[in-house]
């Protein structure tokens, strides 16, 4: 089968391109080289919907931030993922940092963030009780919010999928071959032809556009390490609290997540390894001191997790989007690092805009339901939707992960919805089993069962994330 | 909503004891909830034996010490539920108890009782709390997942195991690894001595010529899909890496046995009062929490490594339950009960005026070796003991008379000496 367009990255730039893409009659697929969708960037990152304004007036990363701003809210009622717009504010500790956050704020006013304001260290407490005393005031962004980047990505996958787009995972593109009509992939023996392609491949997408023989840019990873507190720390702040920039990003923040934990970092730190996620002590060291000279009374005892992440930084500093050199049937999504999340609704109509531009004929596709069926939360539901939930399907009775309250259903419906979980990591992913105070212990042995069960695998084949990430080495003796 | 005088949650060996003194002292309408499939607790999955040593003075494996209590259940008749997970605990003005437990069989329900048993158990610290650099691979589990595999599912985690912290699950542990034909590299611990129980270390670790490493700790983790090694390294009195002393270990595995948390967002969600030494609820000498007529008992209250004293406590905390039913509430001023010099914790935290003979459980500081146990009230000694040889990883059991405790009018203090002071 020819594909009409073929998305190379299933991140969150990738997805929500598939997404907008699913709106018209077309046949497409996203060409994933991991086991799951949002195994980069999109799976390690701040999960915050910047207001706008850091990136410099005029550049790319200043227009769709503020543009996927806007569409954020919409774009997360529809495919069921929350948001919440808790606000942000830019801590200034000196003098310096005031003039800091008042160019800020007028890089933002420019940028044409709505409703800045600079705070008196008064006004900040107020609002924000558990912030150091020793700021001099700050930026308040009342747009600023936060967003779960991985149920995003998920949830922009799957209603795409819903829409008749497909999903191919292990799919690793090695080569591009342009045949005139379309284009070839491969990977490994396996091909698939389409007629245009996207380029979301964050971190490899210098790789591709090389494939494609467009050498314009390269893509440097830069590190952030995190740490992810338990949700008794999750009530500290409300709003997310940022400390004044530096020329290698946002700083450390410290912020709550949609689903009430607190989450501290990043580091930054240019690496080689596209794929080096490891933390490391100094950077965790970094992280804690950090995060305390905004907020104190942290107690990084209640961490639960520490990982890292990714930045694709691009050598043009700004995203790149628009048709590859020397082949304008490809379409750049690059250099997608910080505000990438926030902007992708943006990014994704823009690069259907190019593909429009470069020959893709758009018609409409009139049973495209934007819609995607809420996942079922037996932990956010109310005692009524509880009890008729478990008394329709007794697996909704049926407690998986203790610490996260999930049910044998969640975890059901996790494996057979759009995109499908196949692993520990991807249940985890979609329904949070595993992601509370134990981290998994009383319920990975239940998850690997399950999978095996509903996969038809035996245990042992189970992975922790695809690949050879085997749980277990076999049977007993 | 169903009304019932005792709701006891959790069916471990402290639930179950618990429920049956509660029977035995006349309560009739009283229910056990669990959210496994069997009675038992988590000795459903120790296997090994070393059970019931005090208590029935033979050696058992997990599993028939359960099962002499689960028997004794069954033939009491003493109602349970079980696949069911209580999500919610609440008080309601009039003293009532909420108790909110979800089931496949039942569905979604709401019970009333007017005294309830918190006997929850306690869940193992997990990786994050640690904060180890490196990778985040499969094949790092804790100690306890990796029984359950072992023990329940008949599945080996992996082949080259490390185990980081020497508690008794991690010692058990590297034992059943090895002899289901994993190789067992070294088991590190962070402090200088171990968070084990000595017998389990002889059993456990000597006699398969596993190293104890004191003092070590993982620094490193690798490997990008399944592990691949750790990095253990030396740490210095300051419980920090020694630069130099770091080594290299291929493995598959890493299990952790680095601590037990008693389990208590239940407490929580109801206000019971956390002593935050041990994670568990503040209790009186009956095991009666901050909120009347809610009692705790077992891991849930402290950590325990006998589970032979954990049935000794859920019968007193079944015994007052049952009392405070019968009486509409427990009398009588309580003072404190504090930990002094060398002592950790002690539990219970309070004691009555008057109280019947019961015994102190506490745990000491750091190694210690000819000491002498003080319990003293008001600066004014009632009661001492000899002690030999002491370790954090032994719970000590201290028991009062009647005629010690005549002498109690005040806080109380526990605290060790050094012979010869």
């Amino acid at each position: 089968m020819r594909y009409d367009a073929a998305v190379i990255g299933g991140g969150v730039t990738g997805g929500m391109i598939l997404r907008e893409l699913s709106r018209y009659r077309l046949k497409t697929v996203l060409l994933e080289k991991a086991e799951d969708v949002a195994m980069g960037a999109s799976k390690a990152n701040s999960a915050i919907v910047h207001a706008g304004f850091d990136a410099a007036p005029g550049t790319n990363k200043a227009r769709f931030n503020v543009e996927g701003n806007a569409l954020m809210e919409q774009t997360a009622r529809e495919l069921s993922v929350p948001f919440i717009r808790n606000g942000s504010l830019v801590l200034a500790f000196t003098d310096e940092d005031l003039e800091t956050v008042r160019e800020l704020r007028s890089r933002g006013e420019q940028n044409g963030v709505p409703g800045l304001a600079l705070l008196s260290p008064e006004e900040v407490l107020e609002r924000e009780p558990a912030v150091s005393r020793e700021i001099k005031g700050a930026l308040w962004a009342p747009t600023g919010g936060i967003v779960c980047p991985y149920e995003l990505t998920i949830g922009a996958v799957g209603n795409a999928m819903d829409n008749g787009a497909r999903l191919r995972t292990g799919f690793a593109v090695e080569e591009i071959r342009d045949m005139g009509e379309y284009f070839l992939l491969r990977a490994g023996e396996e091909t698939v032809e389409a007629r245009f392609i996207v380029n979301a491949a964050g971190v490899h997408a210098d790789e591709i556009a090389r494939m494609a023989g467009d050498g314009s840019f390269t893509i440097t990873p830069r590190r952030g390490e995190y740490e992810l507190l338990d949700k008794s720390m999750g009530g500290l702040v409300r709003s997310t609290i940022f400390q004044p920039p530096t020329q290698m990003g946002k700083g450390v923040l410290v912020t709550p997540t949609v689903d009430g934990n607190l989450l501290t970092g990043p580091t930054s730190e240019n690496i080689a390894d596209k794929e080096d996620t490891a933390a490391t002590a100094a950077g965790l060291e970094t992280v804690q001191r950090l995060a305390r000279k905004s907020v104190p009374g942290i107690d990084f005892r209640m961490t639960i997790t520490s990982f890292a992440g990714l930045r694709a930084c691009s050598s043009t500093h700004d995203f790149v989007i628009g048709p590859a050199k020397g082949a304008p049937r490809l379409i750049h999504a690059a250099g997608i690092e910080s505000p990438g999340l926030t902007s992708a609704p943006a990014i994704a109509k823009a690069v259907v805009k190019h593909l429009e531009k470069a020959g893709l004929v758009l018609e409409e596709n009139p049973d495209f339901d934007p819609i995607r069926r809420p996942f079922p939360k037996f932990r956010e539901m109310d005692d009524e939707e509880r009890a008729a939930l478990a008394a329709a399907d007794p697996r909704f009775g049926r407690i998986v992960c203790r610490c996260e309250g999930i049910t044998e259903g969640e975890v059901l419906e996790a494996i057979r919805r759009n995109p499908p979980a196949r692993s520990v990591d991807a249940v985890k992913r979609r329904t949070r089993a595993g992601m509370g105070r134990c981290q998994g212990g009383f319920c990975g042995p239940q998850v690997v069962e399950l999978l095996a069960r509903e996969l038809g695998i035996p245990m042992d084949e189970v992975t922790k994330s695809g690949g050879k990430s085997r749980m277990l080495a076999g049977k007993n003796r | 909503m169903k009304d019932f005088d005792l709701v006891i949650i959790g069916g471990g060996p402290a639930g179950m004891a618990a429920a049956l003194a509660a029977q035995e002292q006349g309560v009739r309408d009283l229910l056990i909830l669990d959210r496994e499939p069997q009675l038992g607790g988590i000795l459903e999955q120790c296997i090994h034996n070393g059970f019931g040593l005090h208590r029935f003075q033979e050696e058992l494996t997990g599993p028939e010490y359960a099962a002499r209590f689960a028997s004794r259940v069954e033939q009491e008749k003493i109602p349970y539920r079980l696949d069911t997970m209580v999500l919610d605990l609440s008080v309601c003005p009039d003293g009532g108890k909420i108790v909110t437990a979800v089931s496949p069989s039942e569905g979604y329900r709401k019970i009333r009782a007017r005294a309830v048993v918190l006997a929850m158990g306690c869940r193992e610290r997990p990786r994050g709390a640690l904060n180890i650099a490196g990778t985040r691979p499969a094949g790092i589990y804790t100690a306890g997942a990796a029984q359950k595999f072992v023990n329940m599912k008949g599945m080996l985690p992996g082949k080259r195991a490390v185990i980081l912290g020497s508690g008794d699950i991690g010692l058990i542990m590297a034992r059943r690894m090895t002899l289901e034909g994993a190789k067992v590299e070294a088991v590190c611990e962070l402090m200088p001595y171990s968070g084990g129980l000595t017998r389990n270390i002889v059993q456990c670790l000597e006699d398969f010529g596993i190293p104890l490493l004191l003092s070590h700790t993982v620094v490193n983790i690798r490997g990008r899909e399944r592990l691949t090694g750790v990095t253990i390294a030396a740490v210095g009195p300051d419980r920090k890496p020694i630069p130099g002393t770091e080594r290299d270990i291929p493995c598959d595995t890493l299990l952790l046995s680095v601590g037990l948390i008693p389990e208590n967002e239940l407490s929580k969600s109801a206000g019971v009062q956390l002593d935050p030494v041990t994670g568990g609820a503040v209790v009186d000498e009956c095991r009666q929490t901050s909120v009347p007529g809610v009692f705790a008992c077992g891991n849930v209250l402290h950590v325990h490594d006998l589970v032979d004293f954990v049935s000794e406590e859920a019968e007193i905390a079944g015994k007052q339950a049952a009392a405070y039913l019968q009486k509409g509430g427990m009398d009588g001023e309580t003072f404190p009960v504090s930990a002094g010099e060398g002592v950790r914790y002690v539990v219970p935290q309070r004691i009555r005026r008057g109280a019947e003979p019961f015994s102190l459980y506490f745990r000491v500081r750091d190694v210690a070796k000819n000491a002498r146990i003080v319990v003293e009230c008001n600066g004014k000694q009632i009661a001492s003991r000899k002690k030999r040889r002491a370790a954090p990883g032994e719970m000590e059991n201290f028991p009062l008379t009647a005629a010690q405790l005549a002498g109690v009018d005040g806080p109380v203090t526990v605290r060790l000496e050094k012979e010869g002071e």
